[in-house]
């Protein structure tokens, strides 16, 4: 298995991260619902992930839906 | 079994609204926004697709800008006491329910001046009135979009387009209307608009909330509850963002998903076709009312302005005898009295013997309002 570069997007709130969900998806970018990595310190314990090459459409996506994100972080998952 | 008291909760629902409450307990069942395992994401799926349908419904742009209460008197409640303080002044109607006079009136105990803008005997308020109400330390005003003993719709719109001349905030009160007639917050310049779930929403007792139109200033709305949000949880302060800022403590996600469907069962068919509807029954009903000499109807006695609410009374009866009668020989269930809305009897002129009222939904047929005119029939001219 090869190591995998993720973003990872932290939300203020549950319904702000379901809120971006629910935007990306009718984008047609693939990305999960995870819990917060602890690594990273956040108002909500529910992030989203989706690959590190789709973090600029990801974005991009956020803000033509007017979604809020707390901030952006590389995760890398080794096996 | 003739149910004519939608303006208390609809019943029933229309098929999916139980399933879909039923579904969530069985299916899904966890705390919205609080864990972030499987079925807790699905839970909160389930509450951020309920706002965004209310969103679709009511012409908001941010479905987060959807607080979800337990019922319109919170809703209600959690602006009254969020926003106002001693030495501010609220304009109202003299067609409110108790879910706006009793906050009002005890605010006014605390310092808030209150002026009731007084209705015609039908119900309808002149929004020259209000605006000649206003005074410079007048914070708010508040309004329902139809009274819940005559159904009469008020001129929302104009009131709206005052109080952004004078550079104030509208709350309405849409506990009779969501649902049963367009309510569009952007169109009629509703800074704050309360509903409720379980009437023309359809949705399970229980559910309700408070849209917060783009004017309104959160750093300035205190929430009515503080306590666990499933976010910020390393703080002990309420976070001040939108929703979690007005909605502590586990929501009832049961009832919301309940309330989701109805929503969408509205959206699908559409306010508009369930307008029209209401208001031929409504033509009908009070057609049949005027038609029977023993009996007075109150309101604007047209169906074009009013909600499928229709009060009235039997001469020589009380109204309990009429609702005792209805309800036992008849089968017809609606209600009699007050109706909570002392103000309205006051402003109508039924104050203290009340009223008998009928309330439809989309779900009656002409058939059961044809039964329900028979039966008042009949106990006028038997008694």
């Amino acid at each position: 298995m090869v190591e995998m570069d993720y973003a990872v997007v932290l939300f203020y709130s549950t319904q702000g991260a379901i809120k971006a969900e629910r935007v990306l998806m009718r984008a047609g970018l693939a990305v999960k619902l995870i819990p917060t990595p602890r690594q990273f310190s956040s108002s909500c314990g529910t992030a989203l992930r989706c690959a590190w090459t789709d973090i600029d459409a990801v974005c991009a996506a956020l803000q033509a839906g007017s979604v809020e994100y707390e901030s952006v972080h590389k995760m890398t998952v080794r096996p | 079994m003739i149910y004519l008291d939608n303006a208390a909760t609809t019943w029933p629902k229309p098929h999916g609204v139980a399933e879909a409450v039923l579904s969530y307990m069985q299916h899904v069942g966890a705390s919205p926004g609080r864990a972030s395992h499987q079925l807790a994401v699905e839970a909160s799926r389930i509450v951020y697709d309920t706002r965004e349908a209310l969103a679709q419904l009511f012409g908001v742009a941010d479905p987060l800008r959807i607080v979800l209460t337990a019922n319109a008197t919170e809703a209600l409640n959690l602006v009254l006491f969020g926003y106002l303080n001693p030495g501010d002044h609220v304009v109202t109607s003299s067609m409110e329910h108790n879910a706006v006079m009793r906050p009002l009136r005890h605010l006014e105990s605390l310092g808030v001046e209150l002026t009731v803008v007084p209705c015609s005997p039908e119900g309808t308020l002149d929004p020259r009135d209000v605006e000649k109400a206003i005074r410079p330390n007048t914070a708010l005003i508040v309004i329902n979009h139809a009274s819940n003993v005559v159904g009469t719709i008020l001129a929302v719109a104009e009131v709206g387009a005052l109080a952004r001349r004078h550079e104030l905030l509208l709350l309405v009160d849409s506990a009779q209307t969501a649902g049963a007639y367009p309510v569009n917050m952007s169109e009629m310049q509703i800074d704050l608009l309360a509903f409720t779930g379980h009437k023309g929403l359809f949705g399970p007792q229980g559910t309700g909330g408070l849209c917060l139109g783009e004017r309104v200033d959160i750093s300035r709305l205190r929430p009515l509850k503080r306590g666990g949000t499933g976010s910020h949880s390393e703080f002990e302060e309420q976070p001040d963002f939108l929703p979690d800022k007005y909605e502590s403590g586990t929501e009832n996600g049961a009832g919301i998903a309940g309330l989701g469907a109805g929503v969408r069962i509205v959206l699908e068919r559409g306010v508009e076709n369930i307008r029209s509807y209401e208001e031929m029954l409504t033509a009908r009903l009070l057609a049949g009312l005027l038609d029977i000499p023993a009996v007075r109807v109150y309101g604007t006695l047209n169906a074009r302005r009013q909600t499928a609410v229709v009060s009235f009374n039997v001469d020589g009866m009380e109204p309990s005898d009429v609702g005792l009668r209805l309800d036992e020989e008849y089968a017809v269930m609606c209600r009699v009295g007050l109706h909570c809305a002392p103000a309205a009897h006051r402003t109508i002129g039924t104050y203290p013997r009340g009223t008998v009222r009928f309330s439809l939904s989309y779900l009656n047929t002409a058939a059961q309002v044809d039964a329900a005119l028979e039966a008042v029939r009949d106990i006028a001219t038997r008694k």
